[in-house]
């Protein structure tokens, strides 16, 4: 048992806040550009597992980190991805579960040249 | 690095007798002003005797009044009726 | 003195604390209290507790009720005096924001956990303490809503606060905090509220802050601030005594006392980041920098406290130095997550001006300019360029403190720090080794936290949409969130001044 608890049976009682299920199909995917803490933490999104890497790029990280000036500079082909802590070189057109990801995975990727606003990863 | 005894009391009328016996009784004490406040901090050990705040009041005075102008406070507290030490000791 | 009749006040403590219980006879006394013996505390001797204001039920209510005499005169004359009209800027209301939506609630949960611990454990010492304290925290709730419900009158943000607590994404980091201290045993909820937070923490609160109230102007706020802050003495003398005593009771209390400190000073460094962002970026005039605070009441005055405690074999908390080398940073990277989701929070923001930036500069010589200040200038450039710099996605929370994942490796202000754990085949992410220690001690508690980003997803909060979010919450859009320039609070504000100015030619 890893809660002290006065109940004896207090792991049977409880509910995982954010089991897979809840999410109406999708799974929660965290995504993270390095060098650019104008955005403060990683971004979350419920995203379909069959969705194409190559979609999550262009219609979900393209969009949401458009406001950054270096956003229009990134080249897409010389990005360095991270995924759950192993670094991968994903196929864009295969889907997110066949590159890798499940339920709270986390994307960081890396814009070798583009290192946040002059230079401050900012 | 000396342990410091800390008391930090409203900056007000009923304070300032109890600021002052505790500037006269406890030497090398350091004074930190803050808007409203003010913290006293002195090494190991301060005191405030009823006797002194009496003196400056010129009423008989209830350590325990104290509480209505303490702020805050580091030390272990010894409280009796005629004083109200803050310290390290042991 | 009267002689030798008159009781001295130790006896005259004695004699109203003690000798109030009985040992029952017709149930047994652990079916009485069945809270006491589950955490694995064990108590010898319930009379050792020393108690170290000796204060009795009668004096407490004859200085309580000068200290409301006192508070209520100080808040008529604000209230008759127009007051809020003198405060340092209009922006200064926001402060009061945070404070009545993010504290005040914690006030509250602190009563009603103080009352079980009052009620459920054993010893009669502790009882009447914890009785006391149970009282003072719902005076502070009162006094806090009561003196505050004038700027309501006025500003916006604030009237809805109680149903905010409950739901607002930021509002989630202290519910969470008190929620976690309620439901654990009466043990941990004293170490955790009496001891890591009252004593070690909470003058970050209210000193630096309530002084900086008075020097902005806010008579109301610091009144119930150092009013609230004189009872709070005694919660730091009944931390600090519950920590004794249980580690004098039994050797095998220390392993469990040092777990529970460690985890509440991590959780409480957490949920004060919030008062750092108020001290560094939203008191109009500043009374001193987060950095310094920390360095008065927590280095300093931390150190002599856990020297003090050495003796009986009780360590810094883990991660103390962690948290000092973040005294750096956190107050930047708390503003820059409320900066940018200035749309879905419950008060205005504002980005810094020349002479604050410099201020910022001279306090924290070796990092802002360096990593922050750059991120303001850009923020500030894309302003004057009509394009207002917003995060339209959901941040990354952490499992634990529920914070937006923004805080970065130690000894690296550039990279995020990631931190997660596999529990039960499920991924939980963490914003700091503390955060993934405090979830690893105890993961069936937080797999069932309730992560407002999440929440949302799952289609708990009132729709898909930020509009839909944020009628859930009863933000009122337009007046409640968004930046301070061009919010209706700088109309009135700035209405009141030109008035002024007007009377005084």
């Amino acid at each position: 048992m890893t809660v002290t608890a006065i109940v004896p049976d207090y792991a049977d009682r409880i509910e995982t806040a954010d089991a897979p299920e809840k999410f109406h199909g999708n799974a929660v995917i965290y995504v993270h550009w390095e060098e650019h803490l104008s955005f403060c933490s990683a971004l979350a999104f419920p995203l379909p597992l069959a969705m194409p890497f190559g979609a999550l790029v262009s219609e979900v990280i393209t969009p949401y980190y458009a406001a950054h000036p270096d956003a229009a500079n990134i080249v897409w082909d010389k990005v360095v991805w991270d995924i759950d802590g192993g670094k991968k070189a994903p196929d864009f057109s295969a889907s997110l579960e066949a590159n890798g990801l499940g339920h709270k995975s986390l994307v960081r990727f890396w814009t070798p040249g583009l290192n946040g606003w002059a230079g401050s990863a900012s | 690095m000396a342990q410091v005894a800390s008391i930090t009391l409203m900056l007000n009328d009923d304070a300032r007798p109890i600021i002052e016996s505790i500037l006269a009784d406890n030497t090398g004490v350091r004074v930190l002003n803050m808007t409203g406040a003010v913290k006293l901090d002195r090494d190991e050990s301060i005191v405030i005797n009823r006797a002194s705040v009496e003196e400056r009041l010129g009423r008989p005075w209830d350590p325990q009044e104290i509480h209505l102008v303490l702020i805050s406070m580091a030390g272990n507290l010894d409280e009796d009726d005629d004083q109200f030490t803050l310290s390290w000791r042991h | 003195m009267s002689g030798a009749k008159k009781l001295g006040l130790k006896q005259r403590y004695a004699h109203m604390t003690r000798g109030l219980d009985w040992e029952t006879t017709y149930q047994p006394m652990d079916k009485v209290f069945p809270y006491d013996r589950f955490e694995g505390i064990k108590i010898k001797d319930w009379s050792a507790w020393e108690d170290p204001f000796r204060l009795t039920m009668d004096t407490y209510w004859k200085f309580q009720a000068e200290k409301e005499r006192k508070l209520y005169a100080v808040l008529d004359s604000f209230a008759q005096n127009n007051g809020q009209t003198g405060v340092s800027d209009g922006r200064y209301i926001n402060v009061l924001k945070l404070f009545l939506t993010g504290i005040s609630p914690e006030e509250y949960q602190a009563h009603r956990g103080f009352a079980f611990a009052g009620r459920h454990l054993r010893g009669v010492g502790p009882r009447v303490a914890a009785q006391m304290q149970s009282l003072d925290e719902l005076r502070h709730v009162q006094t806090q809503i009561h003196t505050i419900s004038h700027y309501n009158k006025y500003f916006d943000g604030l009237s809805e606060f109680r149903h905010m607590h409950d739901r607002v994404w930021y509002l989630s980091v202290p519910k969470s905090f008190f929620d976690d201290a309620r439901t654990a045993g009466p043990f941990e909820f004293m170490i955790a509220i009496g001891f890591a937070f009252e004593y070690l923490l909470t003058n970050l609160l209210f000193v630096p802050f309530m002084s900086g109230a008075a020097y902005n102007g806010d008579m109301s706020t610091v009144t119930f601030g150092f009013s609230a802050q004189s009872d709070e003495s005694r919660h730091m003398t009944l931390g600090i005594e519950v920590i004794k005593f249980l580690l004098e009771q039994h050797p095998d209390n220390l392993p469990i006392v040092q777990k529970w400190v460690d985890k509440w000073f991590w959780r409480g460094h957490r949920v004060l980041g919030l008062v750092a962002m108020m001290m560094d970026y939203m008191l109009p005039k500043k009374v001193m920098s987060w950095k310094e605070a920390w360095e008065i009441y927590f280095t300093e005055a931390g150190g002599s406290l856990f020297t003090d405690l050495a003796r009986y074999g009780l360590k810094v908390p883990k991660y103390a130095d962690v948290a000092t080398a973040e005294a750096e940073h956190i107050s930047h990277q708390n503003w820059a997550i409320f900066y940018q989701y200035t749309h879905a929070a419950g008060f205005h923001t504002w980005m810094p001006d020349a002479e604050h930036l410099d201020w910022l500069s001279a306090k924290y010589p070796d990092t802002f300019d360096k990593y922050y200040r750059p991120r303001w200038e850009l923020w500030a450039k894309l302003e004057k360029e009509g394009k207002r710099f917003y995060n339209n996605a959901l941040p990354q929370l952490c499992q634990c403190c529920q914070i937006p994942m923004g805080y970065t490796e130690p000894g690296d202000p550039t990279t995020i720090a990631f931190r997660s754990s596999t529990y039960k085949d499920q991924k939980y992410h963490f914003c700091s080794d503390g955060c993934k220690d405090i979830f690893d001690n105890e993961p069936d508690k937080f797999v069932q936290a309730w992560l407002p980003v999440h929440q949302i997803f799952q289609g708990n909060c009132g729709g898909a949409t930020v509009p839909d979010v944020l009628a859930w919450y009863r933000m009122n859009v337009g007046a409640d969130n968004m930046d301070y320039v061009g919010s209706p609070d700088e109309a009135l504000w700035n209405e009141w001044h030109a008035e002024k100015l007007r009377k005084a030619v």
